[in-house]
């Protein structure tokens, strides 16, 4: 026994050390970019850096490059929160601007003098930059990365009951393709024509006429692509080959569907991508014109360019990108489906239709995508086919919500940190979903479509639910990866403060895109029908700057407790599924023995029994 | 409980807004069209407002109802099929209904249009609306991209051309005769703009290579602002056009006028 | 934006090169160069930028003029935008042509392409460029290479600055209102002319020549022009007008002499 224990601490300080590098790495792996601001004097500080960071891999490449695929759950984790606190730090920026437009930050221009040059008001030019690389590095960077590629490589095999994934290189691999997309993405930042600033979504033409930054944004995300393609492979074949002796596929938990389902759109959807973004670097580059018309006349100057469409790219980029948005929900739902009955001691409610209602999202949600361009010219017929296709996806949803409330319903509820953002995630994204109408009824559309009432809405899908759920996830997950528990008390304030202030920040978009505000707009007061909004805009910022900064409540909690945190044994939750019965962190090779499955996931309460919980792998 | 008040102190700028909150709403509706959609975006306000708040308080009652008690175990249910046709069936019908409902009002807005008492051209390109009048012979002059000058010739026009003899070019001032059915011919030079009058409840993006139409039918005079809605590079945020809704008789003024200047 | 284009790739493969963990920099060794990519180093040269070539006092001056009869200057129509329109009182009219009653030619720019050596370090004084009443103030004027070029905003509205050079590296820069800074800039190579544009107000256009000595001019109202300080040598003086084009003219001139050089351009 004391053999075993001494193995978990062994685990646990690998843990530890594989967090420490990791960070290091990405410390280091901004340094050479850093250096790009300097003048070229200083060239050998970026010489410099890169033999640092050379040096340092070499170092530390043994907790850096490992094919365990907890080690790399926790390298997904480390860079995709490192991602959302960038991100974060974006959102504030822009909201500076939307609180207070022309005002002048003598302080900022001497951080950012691209941005404010001078200390003048920031420049409309970097306002683009920003609104584009806080979509992009939240949806590629952090959100998808922290939900398919944290939770759907630690989770899989640990709740399946197998050693690790189907092909564990593969799965090294695409975490290795990330840091290089984020250099890449990111490396407009540090070039005098800047960053990417054609909007998340790069509509052609524009993005064709944007310059370097924009060229580099396409190669980073079709890296990424890769990634996400390579992992998915992964994850497909581990669920159908790996699972443990037992495991049906009826008895696998929510979270696996949910990553199982996902992992069929990334693979289905993210070739799109790939392919959209290859005919858009070559018509920004080789002068194809794949997205771009005849007629053309660019700044006054004629384009050499005939018969491309327009509309093809919103086609190609929101086939892949409309199915995203549940490759950006689908795995919060699994996890929050996990978590419900644990803290209501209860079974999942309608274990069947909320596989089904998962299938549905899925197939429906390969069916909806025009849905992004009621008002972008194409027949009006077609938009009447994707109204009612998108209508018909609020049945599923609506479906997995009721089913969630039904799990609580008659629940012993016990609200710990991660049930309670479990519950907004609950809360927040039937708001989500609910404003999902309005933009779904075509002629409303016409009216909220490209306001910050889509913005709002956008958000309470992707930061009240999918971050909620990504929240629920790490502090629930958080003493399986680490042996610790995180600070309860700490954990409360941080999720009240986020709660209260993601609703202060999104719930007066709503406000605004009713009123006309439309979005990416750098400066609104010279409309006269925003001649009202100032104060609402005001109330927004300071709201999200209190929002960034309570994330560093998370921040604290998440380092202190690797150290400092209550030791937690393997099963604090008392949860049933596989991941719990081996140790925290579990060793490589993650069961001492393969585990035989003998239940579904959500037996609690079971009647006749004493404890109130019954694993998967105990014989009743 | 110390810091609840320091947040509500922080969020005291949101009085700012109370004070003039109720007039950060939907603007003024100007058009035939514009009310009907307003009457569509309450019915599908009243119907989520209405699951919003079910929803909610049912989860905040579990919430408060069945926290966990000592002694108190929870119940053992893995669901059940009559529940789950229910709840799976009353959405669907209400969204169906909410579709035919909302397709009533697409078709009138988008379907074919009424016959036109004025049509305009307008040519969005970065950063300003070229609004194009037909002149008296209702025929818009040839415009060829060979010709485009920057400064004096903005959309190309063959002046040349008999039919655009009498044709009028005017950067961002977009006059309408009130009550007359007027057809916008939609198009743009260089990237996606999106022609978007808030008091329309309408907008319609203007795609290169793509001419598209939209029409509306004035009912209110007076000024309006145009916004770009969709993002055309660094001077998006400004690409404001300026519109005016006047009576017939105005509107064949300020033309007249207008095309005087446009000689000049 | 033509080379920044073809440096983008390198680019990405230097990065991929620092994202794959920097193993191998050598290979990566491809950026010294990266400094294209930076805002060109305004020159320090400090003030008295005549050269030091012994005995520089001689003077090209001369008159520009229409042959035939001016076309009648367009009415700027300002109505796309209400606050340049307020800024005017009485019409404003296109600077394109702009000649007096006796054909005096404004608005030519002349200098000497061919015949000066040596090198003429660039004045620190700014060269200033003014955005006042939706018009470029001036509307053609001449700058040396590396010269500081600052351009204001004194309207309450936004312009954006936006120079298309084809031989230096162009720029586009918004300026929201007369609280925005001024745009400092200075191109590296010589180029006549540089054409400035606003996008937001169509009408607006200004022409920068860009020349790598001091020996250029601007046509006046009266159509004149003087170029000084010349050393005395045999030189090629080209007139350059926005409508009728260029006209080169050879000149000799002796040291302390002024030598008149005059222009006709043929009104079409």
């Amino acid at each position: 026994m004391s053999g075993a224990s001494h193995t978990t601490h062994d685990a646990a300080d690998g843990m530890r050390k594989v967090v420490n590098s990791q960070l290091i790495f990405l410390g280091l792996l901004f340094v050479p970019l850093l250096s790009l601001l300097l003048p070229a004097q200083a060239a050998w500080i970026r010489w410099g850096s890169l033999a640092v960071l050379a040096a340092a891999v070499v170092v530390m490449r043994r907790t850096l490059f490992s094919s365990d695929h907890k080690v790399i759950g926790v390298q997904f984790l480390i860079t995709s929160l490192v991602m959302l606190f960038v991100g974060g730090l974006l959102a504030a920026l822009i909201r500076l601007q939307l609180g207070w437009p022309n005002q002048a930050w003598p302080w900022l221009g001497k951080i950012l003098p691209g941005g404010f040059p001078e200390g003048g008001p920031m420049d409309p030019t970097f306002y683009n930059m920003l609104f584009t690389m806080h979509g992009s590095i939240m949806i590629f960077f952090a959100i998808i990365p922290l939900l398919v590629g944290v939770f759907g490589n630690y989770l899989i095999p640990l709740k399946i009951g197998a050693g690790d994934m189907a092909f564990p290189k593969l799965n090294m691999y695409s975490y290795w393709l990330v840091p290089p997309a984020i250099a890449v993405v990111c490396a407009g930042f540090f070039m005098e024509s800047g960053a990417a600033a054609g909007g998340w979504t790069a509509y052609a033409p524009l993005s064709t006429t944007l310059g370097p930054g924009q060229v580099c944004w396409i190669v980073g995300v079709i890296i990424l692509g890769s990634s996400s393609i390579m992992g998915a492979a992964n994850y497909l074949t581990t669920i159908i080959n790996l699972r443990a002796p037992g495991m049906s596929f009826f008895r696998l938990p929510l979270a696996i569907w949910a990553l199982f389902i996902t992992a069929i759109m990334v693979l289905l959807a993210t070739p799109v991508l790939a392919s959209a973004l290859i005919l858009l670097l070559l018509d920004s580059t080789a002068g194809t014109s794949f997205f771009l018309p005849a007629g053309l006349v660019i700044d006054g100057v004629v384009q050499a360019r005939a018969g491309g469409q327009v509309l093809l790219w919103q086609h190609l980029f929101w086939f892949y990108s409309h199915p995203a948005v549940y490759i950006m929900i689908l795995p919060a739902m699994g996890i929050v489906s996990e978590i419900l009955p644990v803290f209501a001691r209860k079974p999942l409610f309608g274990y069947h239709s909320m596989v089904y209602a998962i299938m549905g999202i899925a197939l429906l949600g390969f069916l909806v995508w025009a849905h992004h361009m009621f008002t972008s010219g194409m027949n009006p017929t077609l938009g009447t086919s994707f109204m009612v296709s998108t209508m018909v996806i609020a049945v599923p949803s609506a479906i997995k919500t009721f089913n969630w409330l039904g799990t609580l319903w008659r629940g012993s509820i016990q609200l710990t940190t991660p049930m309670l953002h479990a519950i907004a995630f609950v809360s927040m994204f039937v708001i989500g979903g609910l404003t999902g109408i309005f933009a779904a009824s075509t002629p409303v559309d016409l009216y909220l479509h490209d306001t910050y009432f889509i913005v709002g809405h956008l958000h309470y899908v992707l930061f009240g639910g999918s971050l909620f759920g990504i929240f629920a996830g790490v502090t629930f997950w958080y003493p399986k990866m680490f042996g610790r528990m995180l600070n309860e008390r700490l954990g409360k304030i941080h999720c009240a403060l986020t709660f209260i202030c993601f609703n202060a920040v999104m719930f007066p978009m709503f406000i605004l895109g009713i009123a006309g505000m439309p979005r990416r707009i750098y400066d609104y007061t010279a409309y006269t029908h925003l001649a009202q909004v100032g104060g609402l805009n005001r109330m927004m910022s300071v709201a999200a700057f209190v929002l960034v900064a309570a994330q560093v409540l998370f921040i604290i909690n998440f380092f202190r407790s690797l150290a400092h945190g209550k030791v937690a044994g393997q099963n604090p939750w008392q949860a049933n599924t596989l991941e719990w019965a081996t140790a925290s962190p579990p060793p490589h090779g993650n069961f001492t023995t393969t585990p035989t499955v003998y239940h579904g996931p959500y037996e609690y309460s079971v009647p006749g029994r004493k404890e109130d919980w019954l694993a998967q792998n105990v014989k009743a | 409980m110390g810091w609840l008040a320091a947040l509500g102190a922080l969020f005291a700028p949101a009085s700012a807004w109370a004070q003039d909150g109720m007039r950060v709403w939907l603007p003024q509706a100007v058009t035939t069209t514009a009310p009907v959609i307003d009457r569509l975006f309450y019915v599908v306000l009243a119907i989520t407002g209405a699951v919003f708040i079910g929803v909610q308080l049912t989860l905040v009652y579990f919430l408060i109802r069945y926290r966990r008690r000592p002694g108190v175990r929870a119940g053992y249910t893995h669901g059940n099929n009559l529940v789950e046709v229910v709840w799976t069936a009353i959405p669907a019908i209400i969204l169906v209904w909410l579709s035919l409902r909302s397709q009533q009002v697409w078709s009138q807005v988008r379907g074919t249009p009424p016959p036109p008492d004025l049509e305009v051209a307008i040519t969005a390109q970065q950063f300003a609306w070229n609004i194009h009048y037909p002149g008296a012979d209702r025929r818009f002059g040839r415009t060829d991209a060979s010709l485009i000058d920057e400064a004096s010739n903005p959309i190309g026009l063959d002046r040349t051309d008999p039919t655009a003899q009498d044709d009028l070019v005017s950067v961002n001032q977009l006059h309408l005769p009130l009550n007359q059915t007027v057809l916008i011919h939609l198009k743009a030079k260089d990237v996606i703009h999106s022609f978007f009058v808030p008091q329309f409840r309408l907008k319609q993006d203007a795609v290169p290579g793509i001419t598209s139409r939209m029409w509306v039918q004035p009912t209110t005079a007076g000024n309006f602002d145009i916004a770009c809605a969709e993002l055309c590079g660094l001077g998006h945020y400004r690409m404001r056009g300026f519109l005016t809704i006047e009576s017939p008789e105005e509107f064949q003024n300020w033309l007249t006028q207008s095309l005087a200047e446009q000689a000049l | 934006m033509e080379r920044s284009r073809m440096w983008s790739p390198l680019l990405i493969a230097t990065l991929i090169a620092i994202g794959c963990g920097g193993g191998k920099p050598q290979e990566a060794s491809a950026t010294p160069d990266a400094p294209e990519g930076r805002p060109v180093q305004v020159a320090e040269a400090p003030a008295g930028a005549q050269p030091a070539v012994g005995g520089s006092s001689a003077v090209i001056q001369g008159t520009v003029t229409l042959d035939g009869q001016a076309p009648k200057p367009a009415t700027l129509k300002m109505s796309a935008d209400p606050v340049c329109q307020q800024a005017h009182s009485s019409p404003v009219y296109a600077e394109d042509v702009v000649a007096s009653a006796q054909g005096q030619l404004k608005n030519v720019f002349v200098y000497v392409k061919d015949g000066v050596s040596g090198t003429y370090p660039a004045p620190a004084t700014p060269v200033m460029l003014d955005q006042n009443g939706c018009v470029y103030k001036p509307h053609v004027f001449g700058i040396q290479v590396n010269q500081p070029l600052e351009v204001a905003n004194s309207d309450p509205t936004a312009h954006n600055v936006n120079a298309k050079p084809t031989a230096n590296t162009p720029f586009n820069t918004a300026q929201p209102s007369n609280k925005a800074p001024k745009v400092k800039k200075a191109f590296a190579k010589p180029e006549v002319m540089v054409k400035f544009k606003c996008n937001i107000h169509p009408w607006m256009s200004a022409y920068a020549g860009v020349v790598a000595h001091p020996f250029f001019g601007v046509s006046g109202d009266d159509g004149s022009f003087t170029i000084s300080g010349l050393p005395a040598g045999t030189y090629t003086v080209e007139a350059w007008h926005e409508k009728y084009g260029t006209q080169t003219q050879s000149v000799t001139v002796g040291d302390g002499e002024s030598e008149s050089v005059n222009f006709t351009f043929k009104a079409q």
